[in-house]
């Protein structure tokens, strides 16, 4: 059974969302998704600045077998991005839910949360995918 | 039955195996009425004896004339090692190099051209090649919007200097996802693209400029100063270049204060015969930030598992048997053969004997130049320096004129009434391998037509 | 240094060259009139070696591959089979190689004649209304097809059609080209025996729908035997259908696409008219189309005026979808492929279907007696088939790609593994028509000894290869720490 914090929010495409007391939010991907994608070897995040809506793409997840969009789980603007994956892609491999966090974001609307999964919604969900 | 081994106790005993009477029982889930009827319009089969006489019949009937046509296709010498080696069944015969430990020749051959590509054209990185300059070009295009973070045009400038062919196959290619291309004009009297033709360019948000260097002309541009303004006004630049100049003339790379962006061009002539147009290969460069937008095969060198040091394909996450919609181009082959030549081609000249077989090119088409403007009424259309590649103006019809000529059996040369109106000029070109003797009957023959 | 992986570039040395290779150096004051500015300051690195070492290094480095002229190459939708050396023989005749792709027609009827008998050869064993040899590849032609269904509708004034339809099991290459051609991509799913969920293809399509591509027999290695229903679904949609001709070899001489009800295809003819594949191309891809779609043809096309041959201009087919290429796309593989039609004529043509399937349905019927388990054991095989490793991967923890690499210690060369990426853990195995029934029987005995290995030692199948220049390969640093480029000094 893959980790998956309780603090945390889930999107359908298996992004993780962490709310920050300032009101952003950190994102990633979950421990299921790099798991399936493998040895990441490149990461590509989206622009500082960009202002994106739901479901937008916000970057792609690559590994030497697989490419995966990054869909918005919230909408808002990308405040700063994970410059480290750059170069150490791995680090979502090694630490998805840490220092392998893909981009940090001002949401525009905090209700977008609500239509994000529960922990155990989402491992539900992998369940019934499985 | 040509190249089907089977005796009649195979057939029977492979039948028996399945558990049917006949073969055609195989084919019982296809509807009746879908059956194909007997191909009466095919021809009986022939042997090998009997079509070599056939092909060699009619490649004699297309043998006979000396050609002065260049216009992106060149008759140079090609090494007999060349195709001998290419045409080894172990290069001709394999399939893509997907079994990496099984394919390792095929795979270092691919790095060992992406390498000398690579610093032929003063570029970062290389790809294994695309399928001709032409689609190669178009195919730089499509990477420029993708690469120009900067800009969210779905447009390119297109000097008309730029080869008629390249730019109508890129036109045909790229208009299908609304891209537009934009001519931009050249200076008639010199025949290149001038910076004042791209001053109402200067702000506008465009993704690339395509600079040519020689151009379709032959006329050498100012390729830097055309480098460095693209990029002011936030442009890639795509250079297009012909591979054996390059052995002179200054690099993609190096142009402008910062180089290229990407780099295409046809590498038929390395080593590939004319062969009416095909199988040739567009190479294809550019600078490393821009690798993941880059389309077709890419060859990493890496290590196995016990640390040896081997070949693998490498960023096919780019490509579409991963990404499927979202790849960089739906290709999936590279010009494997055309391509493995070249580099044999590129290994037996070194840069000294590409270096001697540019000059010679460019002696032997300023000689044609000189001998043709000889002749009253004969003279060079544009004023710029030229390379390897010169459009001479007749003093009549320059289609009427090849027409005398070929029934002199001479080629001589590419009319340009069609693409540009030019009615009286033509492009010509004398290659290494024309002789002395061959370049005065041309101008005897030529002198002759227009007495 | 490992010798074995020596480059080019390591064995060159400064100063040494092939002298007779190129021409004799021109004098400098020949060149003097090109800019100084223009000019090149240092030399390129190039290899810097005698002729002996090239011919040596190269020739050293094709034997590391595996090749049909080697090995049983039964790479599934790649149709390996024998590629006549009379081909490339009569290709490479000196009147062929010299010919100038801008040479006038009168200088051109040799060759000329050739085309234009093979596009007509060409509608003959498709069915299809007429033919355009230019693409330069499969990937092409499905562009040049796709492009055609958008011209077709244009030309019609129908703007609303946005959308091409895939089944999920298609070749990448065809969400791939729609999207080259400006459109979206839908995908179809496909039932458990291979066939394309009809009733979902009836909701999928719609005013929407330009068309439709698929493969038959499809990408599952079975007959699409609903393919008149499918045809008519689309047909009455407004769309077209394409067919990509991946696995035409199937069906040579048995059934035709333009019988079939498809308005456009592309034939690979580096599969199904044995021209080589080259280590990856060149290839060659024609489109043939129905009716409706000849106005769209992209040229040159060959035409016949009485006696001679001409080529077909804009001014011939003003709608042309245009041109692929500056040229004629890849002339010398439409020459082999000339050779090889001309060779096996009307009862050539007739078997190649025949035996392909024969040999592919001996194969399946085999495999699945050795213990293997078929993707789809209640179909008759097309000229391939598909066995899934889920089970074996399941209880020996082995893997297709295992299996795959173990082959190649038996030298047979490893069927496709991983496509269709709908059947978990599959090898698509395509044996060909040119295969002696001895050289089937031994992949045959290869598998079955792989099987046990699986059974009985599975970390003997999973550190495989062990027989080849190399072991498998770190594809993840390959691929974080690209190096594709050799530069002195820089580590390897």
């Amino acid at each position: 059974m893959s980790n998956i914090p309780a603090e945390l929010r889930y999107a359908k495409s298996h992004e993780w969302v962490r709310l920050e007391h300032d009101g952003t939010a950190y994102v990633g991907i979950s421990e299921h998704a790099q798991d399936a994608m493998g040895d990441l070897v490149y990461v590509e995040l989206p622009e500082v600045g960009q202002t994106v809506a739901v479901a937008d793409e916000t970057g792609v997840v690559e590994s030497v077998k697989a490419a995966s969009d990054i869909y918005a789980p919230v909408s808002g603007e990308i405040i700063a991005v994970n410059e480290a994956l750059n170069d150490t892609p791995e680090l979502v491999n090694q630490d998805c839910y840490g220092d392998g966090w893909l981009y940090q974001i001002k949401l525009a609307d905090k209700a977008d949360l609500d239509g994000l999964l529960s922990a155990e919604d989402y491992a539900a969900q992998l369940e019934e995918d499985a | 039955m040509p190249y089907i081994p089977h005796t009649p106790e195979d057939v029977q005993s492979m039948l028996d195996a399945i558990g049917v009477a006949r073969i055609e029982d195989l084919f019982d889930e296809i509807p009746a009425h879908l059956k194909a009827g007997a191909l009466e319009k095919l021809p009986d089969g022939l042997t090998e004896m009997e079509v070599t006489a056939l092909m060699a019949a009619r490649a004699r009937q297309d043998e006979s004339a000396v050609c002065f046509i260049g216009a992106g296709a060149y008759e140079h010498h090609i090494p007999a090692a060349v195709w001998e080696i290419a045409t080894r069944g172990e290069y001709y015969t394999a399939y893509t190099p997907y079994q990496a430990e099984a394919s390792q020749g095929t795979l270092q051959t691919i790095y060992e051209y992406q390498s000398m590509i690579a610093h032929l054209t003063g570029m970062d990185v290389s790809n294994a090649s695309v399928y001709d300059g032409a689609s190669g070009l178009s195919e730089a295009v499509l990477m420029a919007l993708r690469a120009n973070r900067k800009s969210k045009a779905s447009r390119v400038l297109m000097p008309a200097a730029v080869h008629p062919l390249y730019r109508r196959a890129t036109r045909d290619i790229v208009t299908n996802q609304g891209v537009t291309i934009e001519e931009v004009p050249f200076c008639n009297e010199r025949g290149i693209t001038l910076l004042e033709s791209l001053a109402p360019y200067a702000g506008e948000d465009y993704a690339a400029l395509v600079i040519a260097q020689p151009n379709f002309f032959g006329c050498l541009e100012d390729v830097d100063a055309l480098t460095d303004w693209a990029h002011a006004n936030n442009m890639l630049v795509i250079a297009v270049v012909n591979p054996t100049s390059l052995a002179l003339l200054k690099p993609p790379g190096e142009w402008g204060s910062g180089g290229v962006d990407i780099v295409v061009g046809e590498g038929q002539p390395l080593g590939v015969p004319l062969s009416s147009g095909g199988p040739y290969f567009g190479f294809m460069c550019c600078k490393q930030q821009h690798v993941r937008q880059m389309p077709g095969r890419i060859i990493g060198r890496t290590v196995d598992m016990d640390g040896k040091p081997g070949f693998a394909l490498t960023l096919q996450a780019r490509e579409q048997h991963i990404r499927r919609s979202k790849a960089t181009s739906n290709i999936c082959t590279n010009q494997g053969l055309a391509m493995t030549a070249a580099t044999i081609y590129m290994s037996l000249l070194g840069a000294d004997g590409l270096a001697s077989v540019a000059g010679h090119c460019h002696a032997n088409t300023n000689l044609l130049a000189d001998k043709l403007c000889a002749i009253k009424g004969v003279k060079r259309r544009f004023s710029s320096a030229t390379f390897h590649e010169v459009v001479i103006e007749l003093p009549q019809s320059a289609n009427l004129t090849l027409k005398a000529l070929a029934a002199k059996n001479i080629l001589g040369g590419y009319s340009l009434a069609p693409a540009y109106g030019f009615d009286n000029a033509m492009l010509v070109c004398a290659t290494e391998v024309r002789t002395q003797d061959e370049i005065e009957q041309y101008a005897a023959a030529l002198a002759e037509v227009l007495a | 240094m490992n010798r074995e992986a020596q480059l080019i570039f390591e064995v060159s040395k400064a100063g040494r060259r092939a002298y007779s290779q190129a021409p004799k150096p021109v004098a400098d004051d020949k060149l003097n009139d090109l800019p100084a500015a223009l000019r090149r300051q240092s030399k390129p690195l190039l290899p810097e070696v005698s002729e002996l070492q090239v011919v040596r290094h190269y020739t050293n480095l094709s034997s590391k591959n595996f090749a049909i002229d080697k090995q049983f190459y039964p790479l599934g939708s790649c149709t390996m089979k024998y590629n006549p050396r009379g081909a490339n023989r009569a290709a490479m005749l000196p009147g062929f190689l010299k010919r100038h792709p801008l040479a006038p027609e009168s200088h051109s009827q040799g060759y000329l004649a050739c085309l234009f008998e093979l596009q007509e050869f060409l509608k003959e064993v498709t069915g299809m209304k007429g033919v355009s040899l230019t693409p330069m590849a499969g990937a092409q032609g499905e562009f040049a097809g796709v492009a055609m269904i958008r011209a077709y509708h244009e030309a019609r004034n129908d703007h609303e059609r946005t959308e091409i339809l895939v089944p999920e099991a298609a070749h990448g290459t065809n969400p791939a080209t729609a999207v080259m051609c400006g459109y979206k991509v839908r995908e179809v799913p496909v039932n458990d025996d291979g066939d394309v969920d009809l009733e979902a293809l009836k909701a999928a399509c719609g005013p929407q729908t330009a068309g439709l591509m698929m493969t038959n027999p499809s990408t599952c290695g079975v007959f699409e035997r609903q393919v008149e229903a499918i045809a008519k679904a689309v047909h009455e949609a407004g769309g077209l259908l394409y067919y990509d001709g991946a696995n035409l070899n199937a069906i040579l001489g048995k059934v035709r696409p333009g019988d079939m009800g498809f308005d456009v295809i592309h034939m690979n003819l580096h599969k199904t008219f044995a021209t080589p594949h080259g280590g990856g191309g060149p290839g060659a891809g024609p489109v043939g189309v129905s009716e409706r779609l000849k106005p769209f043809l992209p040229t040159p096309i060959v035409g016949q005026d009485g006696d001679s041959y001409r080529w077909l201009t804009d001014a011939d087919l003003p709608q042309t979808i245009g041109h692929l290429s500056a040229f004629m796309g890849n002339a010398g593989v439409l020459l082999r492929a000339y050779y090889y039609a001309r060779a096996l004529g009307r009862e050539g043509m007739l078997r190649v279907g025949e035996y392909s399937s024969l040999a592919a349905n001996y194969m399946l019927k085999r495999l699945q007696q050795v213990g293997y388990t078929a993707a789809y054991p209640d179909r008759r095989a097309s000229h391939e088939f598909i066995l899934t490793l889920a089970k074996e991967a399941k209880a020996f923890d082995v893997s297709a790609m295992d299996v795959a690499k173990r082959l190649l210690d038996y030298n047979q060369h490893a069927p496709t593994t991983y496509f269709p990426l709908l059947v978990p853990e599959c090898l698509l195995i395509e044996p060909t028509e040119t295969e002696t029934k001895e050289a089937l029987d031994e992949f045959i005995d290869a598998m079955a000894r792989i099987l046990e290995e699986a059974r009985e030692n599975p970390e003997l199948v999973k550190g495989a290869p062990y027989s080849q220049p190399v072991r498998r390969l770190d594809d993840v640093r390959a691929a974080r720490e690209l190096n594709l480029v050799f530069r002195p000094g820089a580590s390897a």
